[in-house]
């Protein structure tokens, strides 16, 4: 019973960090800027797509498809903010929604006409496949590659916002957009780079995901949800915001299937409305 | 609607002068006639319109004139979709009787929801109507012993409205009930906008702080709202349910949710006749271009969307009213 508990707080916890990278940017572009783009995870799923042609089309080890998904989201995201999104900074909430879905619905509809429905797989290396024996408990390679990838990716991010001239503009600009703007910063580039940076995360993450959860056109419709949940639980603009609600949704999601596979979904949703009821701005939220 | 007109004459008059009926609004509700004499083989698809309108009403309520921005409407048409569909199920298929036990059902769970509702803003606000309702959602498909799952809800029967008027193969008695329930919605909701309980809803809507400033105490203000909303959209609902006479998990999905505001934007926000002439438009197109391929589709309402978005924000409606207020002021 207790390797079980081991077991499912592990996966959890890896399908947590993945989530984390997803949807870090996100919370990060939200805090700064406002704009609700639930086009998030079409970018991530754009990261997904991107490795599969680069490993089966051109043949590149997996680790070096990584990077080739992130630079390619984070390229294309750069162009679309922008060209698009900046036009919306200033408009509601709804138009917001209702662009970046259109742009969610547009990309699903791209990406089953170039791959067609089915889930795509790649074929990891394999010193990733396979599973180790760590106190008797047999756990995944390549999910502890994904936890050690998450948290490198985290002391990347908090090493950048803590220690780097980039990092304290940004931090300003979340505080207080207008003092920030007041004081000489050019807040639009430092949003045009951090969108750029998160989307690229969401494309790594939705490179990390295809052998996890897999790859489909409707992947950024359905990690979506997942992704908006840990950015309003963990609260915008926080990174350790997202770590935690990412985390607490990724064990709460294993949790809830392996244990109570029929209402798992139910007790995550419950568990959302319920955090929002109390704490509106989320765990970690600040305004 | 410009203010210095307005400040000039008696609240009462100005609400009253707002609530006449134009001759255009006239020709509206006759045109809704003519599927029966034009396109008596569409008359279930007309039905089916008429119903998503009705449900296009109940979210411009809260989302056009209130402004509560909800990706999760459909947890209250499901309800009463439900609600009437196990009704009749249970034995009892009087029509009537049953749609208003669909939006009580509804009603009630937009009462308890609205308390949630009025605590939060922007994007909680969008998180807790999606949370609710995929909550709901999943409720329905683990109730499988009530709700049927993911089978649906099957052998409800709908007797006679009036004990008279039978529902046909072809639509016609679909069409007219449906009809019928989407024009005395529309009436009620016209009457609402129209009042100084629909003026405090704007005022909600474009500045929630000032309101309380006033003296209205918004909070009440938009839970009376979103009560009337969801009744209106459990109303919808079962009628759905009882022209059909299936009620299927899709009724609370998170499609219907954001295809519903698809419409709104596409029709107009704000504006009663923006949510049925979406809803008109959207389904026609759906009919006709879905049988092609449904993923094609979706690229063409994305594109729709990001197009209506940046270049008409206020729908096509509104885009026609702006036009035609600038030809009058040339002319």
């Amino acid at each position: 019973m207790i390797g079980q508990i081991a077991i499912v707080l592990f996966d959890g916890f890896a399908f947590g960090m993945l989530l984390f990278v997803l949807s870090v940017g996100l919370s990060v572009t939200l805090g700064l800027m406002n704009f609700i783009n639930l086009a998030h995870g079409a970018f991530g799923m754009l990261g997904g797509y991107v490795t599969v042609l680069a490993m089966r089309q051109l043949g590149l080890p997996f680790l070096l498809a990584l990077p080739a998904a992130f630079l390619t989201a984070a390229l294309v995201s750069v162009v679309f903010e922008r060209t698009l999104f900046r036009r919306l900074y200033k408009a509601g909430e709804l138009n917001q929604v209702l662009f970046t879905i259109g742009v969610v619905f547009v990309a699903a509809a791209v990406a089953t006409y170039a791959f067609g429905t089915v889930q795509q797989v790649i074929i990891l290396p394999s010193w990733l496949r396979g599973s180790v024996e760590v106190f008797g408990l047999r756990l995944g390679v390549y999910r502890i590659f994904l936890i050690a990838i998450a948290l490198a990716v985290t002391a990347l991010l908090v090493f950048g916002l803590e220690r780097t001239r980039l990092g304290a503009q940004i931090r300003a600009a979340v505080d207080n957009q207008r003092m920030a703007q007041g004081l000489g910063l050019d807040v639009e580039r430092i949003f045009a780079i951090t969108f750029a940076l998160g989307s690229g995360l969401a494309g790594l993450g939705g490179a990390l995901a295809i052998e996890i959860v897999g790859l489909d056109p409707s992947f950024g419709f359905h990690y979506l949800v997942y992704v908006l949940i840990v950015v309003a639980v963990g609260g915008l603009g926080s990174i350790t915001g997202s770590f935690v609600g990412a985390a607490l949704l990724g064990i709460g999601d294993v949790a809830g299937k392996y244990f109570v596979p029929e209402i798992g979904s139910f007790l995550i949703y419950l568990l959302l409305v319920a955090i929002l009821f109390v704490r509106p701005l989320g765990l970690f939220g600040k305004r | 609607m410009t203010s210095l007109d307005s400040a000039n004459q008696k609240p009462h008059a100005w609400l009253a002068r707002q609530s006449r009926w134009s001759p255009l609004e006239i020709a509206f509700w006759l045109a809704t006639l003519l599927p029966f004499y034009f396109f008596p083989t569409y008359l279930t698809l007309a039905s089916q319109i008429a119903i998503t309108a009705l449900f296009a009403i109940s979210v411009d309520l809260i989302l056009g004139y209130a402004g509560i921005v909800t990706l999760g409407h459909a947890m209250f048409f499901g309800l009463g979709a439900y609600a009437a569909g196990l009704l009749s199920v249970y034995g009892w298929g009087e029509p009537i009787s049953g749609l208003l036990f669909a939006a009580a059902i509804a009603g009630l769970a937009g009462w308890l929801a609205s308390f949630v509702i009025v605590r939060v803003q922007h994007l909680a606000l969008i998180m807790i109507t999606l949370g609710l309702g995929f909550l709901t959602y999943e409720l329905a498909n683990a109730m499988t012993w009530l709700t049927g799952g993911t089978d649906g809800l099957r052998g409800i029967r709908t007797w006679p409205i009036f004990n008279y008027f039978r529902f046909d193969l072809w639509g016609y008695t679909a069409y007219s009930y449906s009809l019928a329930a989407l024009f005395l919605g529309f009436l009620l909701s016209r009457r609402i906008v129209n009042s100084s309980f629909g003026l405090a809803l704007r005022g909600v809507r474009e500045n929630v702080r000032r309101m309380p400033a006033i003296g209205s105490d918004y909070r009440r203000h938009l839970q009376k709202i979103y009560v009337i909303s969801a009744a209106i959209a459990g109303t919808a609902g079962g009628l759905l349910a009882q022209t059909t006479n299936v009620v299927a998990l899709d009724a609370l999905g998170f499609q219907r949710s954001a295809d519903v505001v698809v419409m709104l934007i596409l029709g107009g926000t704000g504006r009663l006749y923006g949510a049925i002439v979406g809803a008109v438009i959207f389904l026609v197109a759906r009919d006709q271009l879905a049988g092609i391929n449904p993923q094609y589709w979706y690229f063409w309402i994305g594109l729709l969307l990001m197009f209506v978005v940046l270049v008409m924000p206020k729908g096509i409606l509104g885009g026609l009213a702006s036009l035609a207020a600038r030809w009058r002021g040339r002319g």
